[in-house]
């Protein structure tokens, strides 16, 4: 009984920080609509300023003046980053903005190391908080009760804020309807900045008080954010009351989820969220979306299968693909071979998200599916490489089934979270599980058959199936099913209006993504011989969606260029510095500010700019103009 | 008593508001029903509930004898209902021949088919139903960038394409120019008449009402309060002072923001 109620107090005050990110994380969804990947970057960002500050410059400040003084320095940079990146890019569709957010958090990894280097870091105690007090016989920190009594002191004061100032009473104007606070002649640029700073003051606080509790470390910020985004989705975005309760809730689950499954602790977090979702689609405080923004996908321009000539010319390039392998060394092939299996993997992702209008956040777990199931047929069942590659797949494709099934049914950003979660639970099992997968170690010696084990050989049979591949991909896009899915994605009224049932169809989508995903997991297994959990985490699933945006996801096959194009150019990266992060999240972040429709949709915009207008007297450029200004 | 469409006190709200209370009325095959009321009146929540797309909180609708409440707009649908939206709701990505073959293609059962190009698939047919609103000039265009009574007009054609016994029309010429708003209410007027199909209509162009109109219903505050011949309606002194004295005013409007 003594030990429940400690375990409930250690849950307790893990919900303080947690809430604290979560509740920054809301308020900016609420007001900006913008879903802030980076949340957990300032998370770090501030642990790290306030070990600075605590620790080797402690004098003038003490310890809570340093604590302070780190978060009021990082939500400067928060407004910073609003004003330069975020401000450019409020209309895009919600994918952008994680995604750019996304490129700052790769940036920040680097920007961290450079200043802190690669050593965890032990901070300070606070001072009068040092000791611990006897609980029912059993010692518990004073350090987290104070943290407990301090998640509810942070809620009343953000209660007090928002009902007691005017600042306040617009922000909840603005969370409720933006236009009118437009139209009531608020500066909103000063109101978003502001709440921006606030948002990322109550995360940097939120890690400066963890100082005490842990070490700090750079994989801070991808676990915080994980766990803050199952947090607001289960509390529902944009709901501050529904952050503390649902960052209480999931505090304990982990407290005592230990307890019950050691193991997969952190799936029963996971399964209690997409309850949550199935039951209650907007969280368990949050309100239902308005009219949803334009899915990802969505094209003025109608697609066209390619002509003859188009043919011919991916027909040439593939031969010429196919003759590399005779003038290339081993290890320009073996790069070749993988940028290959990512090929595939980027296309199925284009196809959920252009065609489908789903972006998925967490495609990677189909991938790494693939991947696993490759390697269990060969170390459990003895299988060869041929029936390993067949087979491998159709774990990816059981995922895409079981997590597609509760995935169809959200849209936007709940959708890409959703997805994003059931990844990590695919990656936290193949992690903990460490019986069957390894864990950590992974699984080792998984070669092909002795036909196919030369560099050359690989190259060619990867070359076909991906070849063949993105061929099905491109030909569903054009076929009655792949009209029926971009139905479903253009108007869900419509579509639902003429016979088409719109989470049917997305679901077999979902699950051809899925599949083709695990077909390049499985090619992945043999290439490298081996297979390991990160090939299901969330960077996995970022490369593939800046593939995809590189390529372009208004255009049918982008994301065979933006894959090639990544792909080399980060193994390149990788090679020639130690700040690939930094000029990969540079990267992500210049394209989605400046060249959003990705390398293939800007070739085309040229291409139809250079061709003559059409003799029909209509003005396509003009229409688009107006329908742009009209949408604005 | 063999009605195409039989509603009987069909209600709905939201938390308190009576969007639509106690609407019962009859619809037989070939015949062109208009449901007028000022805004706010509830016409488009009835809509709503005729296609499946919101469910009534109370009633009964039946189409040919059958009851179809609880059914999701696909299944309406598939028993021969069409509709067009008051706020047009087409495949802005597609074009405009494209938007009409995917709802062919549903009609035939063939969505699911992975293999074979759906450019190609029932284009004659598409190109006919075209013609038939008058689109066919503009098959290759994008959707996405037509005027908005040219998407009024591909609506019907994509209402059209299932063969439908029931044609609900929630305010089909807005936003046209006043020649135009005759010519298609005509032009769905003749249709109708021809196959035998029932159309149910709401409009604010009380010219296009009383010109096409067998009947005329008359709702306000989510109620019924008058229904009759086009000449009945007109002259019930119940819906001149509710309604038409409203309605002037709002042709007016209409004309001027036209012009
Ligand atoms: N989803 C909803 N939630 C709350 N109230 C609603 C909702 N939909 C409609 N209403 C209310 O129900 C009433 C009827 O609306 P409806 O759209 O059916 O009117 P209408 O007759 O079609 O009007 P209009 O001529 O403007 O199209 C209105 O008072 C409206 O505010
Ligand atoms: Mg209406």
């Amino acid at each position: 009984m003594e030990f429940l109620l400690v375990q409930a107090l250690s849950g307790l005050s893990s919900a303080a920080s947690l809430f604290l990110v979560a509740s920054g994380l809301s308020i900016i969804f609420g007001v900006m609509r913008i879903v802030n990947f980076a949340h957990g970057a300032f998370y770090m960002l501030g642990a790290y300023v306030a070990f600075t500050l605590t620790d080797r410059f402690s004098g003038p400040l003490g310890f809570w003046g340093g604590i302070l003084v780190a978060c009021l320095i990082v939500s400067v940079v928060g407004a910073l980053m609003e004003m330069l990146l975020l401000r450019r890019i409020y209309h895009a569709p919600e994918l952008f903005q994680l995604l750019a957010t996304f490129g700052v958090t790769l940036m920040v990894q680097d920007i961290v190391l450079l200043i802190w280097g690669p050593e965890d870091l032990m901070g300070p105690r606070a001072p009068g908080f040092t000791g611990a007090i006897e609980l029912l016989g059993r010692r518990v920190p004073t350090y987290d009760l104070l943290l407990i009594g301090l998640g509810p002191l942070v809620l009343g004061l953000l209660w007090l804020l928002f009902h007691g100032t005017r600042w306040g009473v617009l922000v909840r104007a603005a969370t409720q309807d933006r236009d009118m606070v437009a139209a009531l002649g608020v500066n909103q640029k000063w109101l978003f900045t502001s709440v921006f700073a606030l948002g990322v003051f109550l995360a940097a606080l939120g890690g400066a008080l963890q100082i005490p509790r842990t070490t700090v470390s750079h994989a801070m910020d991808l676990s915080i954010i994980v766990e803050v985004f199952v947090v607001v989705v289960i509390g529902g975005l944009g709901s501050v009351p529904g952050a503390f309760v649902a960052a209480v809730l999931v505090s304990e689950l982990n407290a005592f989820g230990i307890l019950v499954l050691p193991k997969i602790s952190m799936v029963v977090v996971f399964l209690v969220m997409a309850v949550v979702l199935v039951v209650r689609p907007w969280g368990l405080f949050g309100k239902p979306e308005g009219t949803p923004r334009a899915a990802a996908g969505l094209s003025i321009r109608p697609w066209k299968p390619m002509s003859g000539v188009e043919r011919m010319l991916v027909a040439l390039a593939v031969v010429a693909a196919a003759a590399l392998p005779l003038f290339a060394g081993n290890y320009v092939l073996s790069v070749s071979t993988e940028i290959l299996v990512f090929v595939l993997f980027a296309a199925s992702l284009h196809f959920l998200m252009t065609v489908g209008g789903l972006a998925s956040f967490g495609h990677a777990a189909y991938f790494g599916l693939g991947a696993y199931g490759a390697a269990f047929m060969v170390k459990y069942l003895g299988a060869p490489m041929e029936l390993a590659l067949l087979a491998g797949p159709l774990l990816g494709l059981a995922g895409a089934v079981l997590f597609g099934w509760f995935c169809v049914r959200l849209s936007g950003v709940y959708f890409a979270m959703l997805t994003l979660a059931f990844a990590q639970i695919a990656w936290s099992v193949a992690f903990q599980w460490v019986e069957v997968t390894g864990g950590d170690n992974g699984m080792l010696s998984i070669w092909p058959s002795s036909w196919a084990s030369s560099p050359q050989a690989f190259f060619w049979l990867t070359l076909g199936i991906v070849a063949v591949g993105v061929g099905v991909l491109r030909m569903l896009v054009f076929s009655p099913f792949g009209f029926g899915l971009r139905a479903a994605r253009d108007s869900s009224l419509r579509s639902e209006a003429i016979g088409i049932n719109r989470k049917s169809t997305q679901w077999v989508a979902f699950i051809v993504a899925g599949t083709f995903a695990g077909v390049a997991g499985s090619l992945l297994a043999f290439l490298k011989g081996s297979v390991f959990p990160e090939n299901l985490a969330i960077p996995t699933s970022v490369d593939g969606l800046v593939m995809v945006l590189l390529g372009g996801i208004e255009t049918v096959s982008g994301a065979v260029i933006g894959a090639i194009v990544y792909k080399a150019l980060a193994i390149w990266l990788m090679s020639k510095t130690e700040l690939s992060k930094l000029i990969l999240g540079a990267t992500i972040v210049l394209l989605v500010v400046a060249f959003p429709k990705g390398i293939v949709g800007f070739l085309e915009d040229l291409r139809h700019r250079l061709k003559p207008p059409r003799q029909n007297g209509a003005k396509p450029e003009a229409a688009l103009v107006a329908k742009a200004e009209a949408a604005e | 008593m063999n009605a195409l469409l039989q509603v009987e006190k069909l209600a709905k709200s939201y938390g308190g508001v009576h969007a639509v209370r106690g609407v019962s009325f009859a619809l037989e095959a070939g015949k062109i029903l208009a449901l007028i009321g000022p805004n706010g009146a509830g016409k488009s929540t009835c809509f709503n509930m005729l296609n499946g797309q919101i469910r009534p909180n109370a009633g009964s609708i039946r189409l040919e004898g059958q009851e179809i409440i609880g059914l999701p707009p696909r299944a309406v649908w598939r028993r021969g209902v069409g509709r067009t939206f008051q706020i047009t709701a087409t495949f802005p990505s597609m074009t405009v021949r494209e938007n009409v073959q995917v709802t062919l293609l549903s009609f035939h059962h063939r969505l699911w088919a992975m293999v074979g190009y759906a450019g190609a698939a029932y284009r004659d047919e598409a190109n006919r139903l075209l013609a038939l609103v008058g689109m066919e000039q503009q098959a290759e265009r994008p959707c996405g960038e037509l005027a908005y009574g040219d998407l009024k007009r591909l609506e019907l054609a994509i209402a059209l394409a299932n063969n439908p016994r029931l044609l609900l029309m929630d305010e089909p010429t807005a936003g046209m120019a006043p020649k135009e708003r005759v010519d298609l209410m005509r032009l769905t007027a003749d249709i109708a008449r021809e196959k035998g199909i029932g159309v149910l209509f709401t409009e604010h162009d009380m010219d296009v009402v009383f010109e096409h109109a067998d009947a005329v219903m008359v709702l306000n505050r989510g109620e019924l309060i008058a229904r009759g011949t086009p000449e009945e309606v007109r002259r019930d002194p119940q819906v001149r002072a509710i309604y038409l004295g409203e309605g002037l005013l709002y042709h007016d409007k209409d004309q001027g923001s036209a012009a």
